[in-house]
């Protein structure tokens, strides 16, 4: 070799999520949404044993307006149960709810998206037209048929609203599959003799993560709204307090006890918000244009 | 003894204008420790014979219709998905044109390395990772410990293009092909990569297919030519035998268009040559020569008949052929 090649040097090799947090934390939005989330999960987490009250148990009079009694500081619902309490304890089941449902939607979509994109052909075909059975499908309506066929438990609420939001997950999916395939790394991975599994998995899905991470984050928020859509409409399980069943159970009192309803209201208006902001730092974050700024 | 013998090979596409045939009755052969360098424009077939020996014609709608590949006396044309995954990587090597492109971007070049070892070998991942440190110090990457944790686009074209010598060299294969390994690069990384190529065969006697249409590179590295227009070997033999003596009008129109580096510039420079008209389209080829449309020597029976390869007389070894009907030998008046 005659002449000397200078090497492209750089202080130590960054992960791609090492650069995507650097983005992420300079967008003031993105860690106002992280803080929301970060308060809200502490919360739902230790708060229950700080503040150790039953949410279902009966403490003062029915409909009591909140700084009126130390007792329930933020008052009473229709029964007369603390709804500080319930506030706590009851984020714990709609995150729980939120995250499985976002968790099933992403798992399914990215399960039929990577072997549509991949495979294309029949393959394709016949799952793309089983995703369009799903699509025009009216999303509230079909998820309360599902919760009103078997019984309203978590898991059947979670399974129902995982099963009706797939379908935009899958043709995100699929789309970032079809592109990527086309890459020439992925011909240089065939030709180093890798199956088409390892292509799928090893090769293509990593590369297809980031607008999937973003579509699954926002996807918690449309989840969590779900779940309060289905318990103010009374789908909810009666025995696990969350949001939605606070929601739900103080509906006919909204024009006498506001607190009733408002105030788990907020609490799930600033959990969406905080995904909404998180999903959107992640999108700037995973943006390539972006990252090199 | 030929460690890679193509025969007869043919290649169609069935596309809309109806059938192209691709590759028309390809035949190569490469011993150990060869390089043979095949040459044409693009579109001519070129890279279609490397993905046909890698078994990677897309199809539908490609298919080979005829022919047969031979690695070590092994037929391998219309080998079973599985059996071709465990050549691919393991005896024949494919290094890709666009070192930009071809590495993934989420993964460390050591952890591409190690993969394809792990995927032939079996070997576990500390093992791997050994070996891809061990072929980055081959391939000429200063510093390999530091480099193997580096990402792709922490590293330099040429370096990238290093990367995916090693990762087609990791497992040793017989044969390695290269796919106009050099266009993206800089010239004076271009040099480096040949030189990287020629010593790699020379140490280890992997057998290289250079695909490219740099005639200076080919008459610089390789031992045997093939030069392809329209889906045909148009002429093929030893480098020196073609380059000095061309017989076929599109191989002398190649070697023409060579620019001329001229030290002292002139009032006169020499205009650059060009081959006039473009490569025809594969589904409206005719009877006659493909070339026809584009030869300066062109006459009836051109448009006629299709010609076949023939020995070029008085020749050496008798390696030297050629498909052309107009067959005098007028080398000067290139």
């Amino acid at each position: 070799m005659t002449i000397a090649e200078t090497p492209h040097m750089e202080p130590r090799p960054e992960h791609p999520a090492a650069q995507a947090w650097r983005v992420f934390r300079t967008r003031p939005a993105a860690l106002f949404g992280l803080l929301l989330l970060v308060v809200i999960g502490v919360v739902s987490i230790i708060g229950p044993s700080v503040y150790a009250v039953d949410p279902f148990e009966i403490v003062w009079a029915p409909l009591t307006a909140p700084f009126q009694t130390p007792t329930a500081p933020l008052g009473t619902d229709y029964l007369g149960r603390d709804i500080l309490a319930g506030l706590i304890i009851g984020g714990r089941a709609t995150l729980l709810v939120g995250l499985t449902a976002a968790l099933i939607t992403v798992s399914i979509g990215i399960f039929i998206g990577a072997f549509s994109g991949y495979y294309q052909g029949w393959v394709d075909d016949v799952f793309m037209r089983i995703t369009e059975f799903f699509q025009v499908l009216p999303p509230l309506l079909f998820a309360m048929v599902l919760v009103t066929l078997f019984s309203p438990s978590l898991v059947v609420i979670a399974l129902s609203i995982g099963i009706v939001s797939w379908p935009a997950t899958a043709r995100l999916a699929r789309a970032e599959f079809m592109r990527i395939r086309g890459l020439e790394y992925v011909s240089a991975g065939r030709s180093i003799g890798a199956r088409n599994g390892r292509l799928i998995w090893r090769v293509i899905l990593p590369n297809a993560l980031a607008p999937l991470i973003v579509s699954a984050t926002l996807t918690i928020g449309i989840a969590i709204l779900f779940e309060a859509g289905l318990s103010f409409l009374g789908l909810s399980d009666p025995n696990v307090m969350s949001w939605g069943l606070m929601i739900g159970g103080g509906r006919q009192y909204i024009l006498d006890a506001w607190w009733v309803v408002t105030l788990p209201g907020v609490m799930i208006f600033m959990t969406v918000l905080g995904v909404s902001l998180v999903g959107d730092g992640l999108n700037d974050a995973f943006n390539p244009k972006l990252r090199d700024r | 003894m030929a460690v890679l013998r193509v025969q007869d090979l043919v290649v169609d596409f069935a596309t809309r204008q109806g059938n192209a045939r691709v590759l028309d009755h390809i035949s190569l052969e490469i011993d150990e420790g060869e390089i043979l360098g095949i040459v044409g424009e693009s579109g001519c077939g070129k890279s279609m014979t490397a993905l046909s020996i890698m078994g990677l014609v897309p199809s539908p709608p490609g298919n080979i219709t005829a022919g047969s590949i031979k690695l070590d006396e092994r037929e391998i044309a219309g080998a079973s998905s599985e059996q071709m995954r465990t050549i691919r990587g393991n005896e024949i090597g494919m290094i890709f044109q666009e070192p930009m492109s071809s590495l993934n971007p989420v993964f460390t070049v050591g952890e591409q390395i190690a993969e394809s070892v792990r995927l032939h070998e079996g070997a576990d991942s500390r093992a791997a990772f050994a070996r891809a440190v061990e072929m980055l110090q081959a391939v000429g990457i200063p510093e390999p410990e530091k480099r193997a944790r580096a990402y792709p686009h922490e590293l330099s074209g040429g370096m990238r293009q290093r990367v995916m010598i090693a990762i087609a060299l990791a497992c040793n294969p017989r044969v390695l092909i290269a796919d106009e390994p050099t266009t993206a690069l800089d010239t004076t990384v271009q040099a480096q990569i040949f030189d990287l190529l020629e010593e790699l065969q020379k140490n280890r006697g992997t057998a290289i297919v250079l695909i490219t249409h740099d005639m200076g590179a080919v008459a610089q590295l390789a031992d045997k030519i093939a030069v392809m227009y329209a889906g045909r070997i148009v002429e093929t033999g030893a480098v020196d035998d073609v380059l000095s003596n061309p017989r076929h009008p599109y191989t002398r129109g190649l070697i023409a268009c060579v620019p001329h580096l001229q030290v002292k510039p002139t009032k006169q420079r020499h205009p650059l040559l060009e081959i006039p008209g473009v490569v025809p389209s594969l589904t409206e080829l005719g009877e006659g020569c493909a070339f026809s449309p584009r030869c300066d020597r062109m006459h009836s029976k051109c448009l006629q008949h299709q010609p076949v390869l023939e020995t070029v007389p008085d020749t050496g070894d008798n390696s030297h052929r050629v498909a052309c009907w107009v067959t005098e030998a007028r080398a000067d008046d290139v």
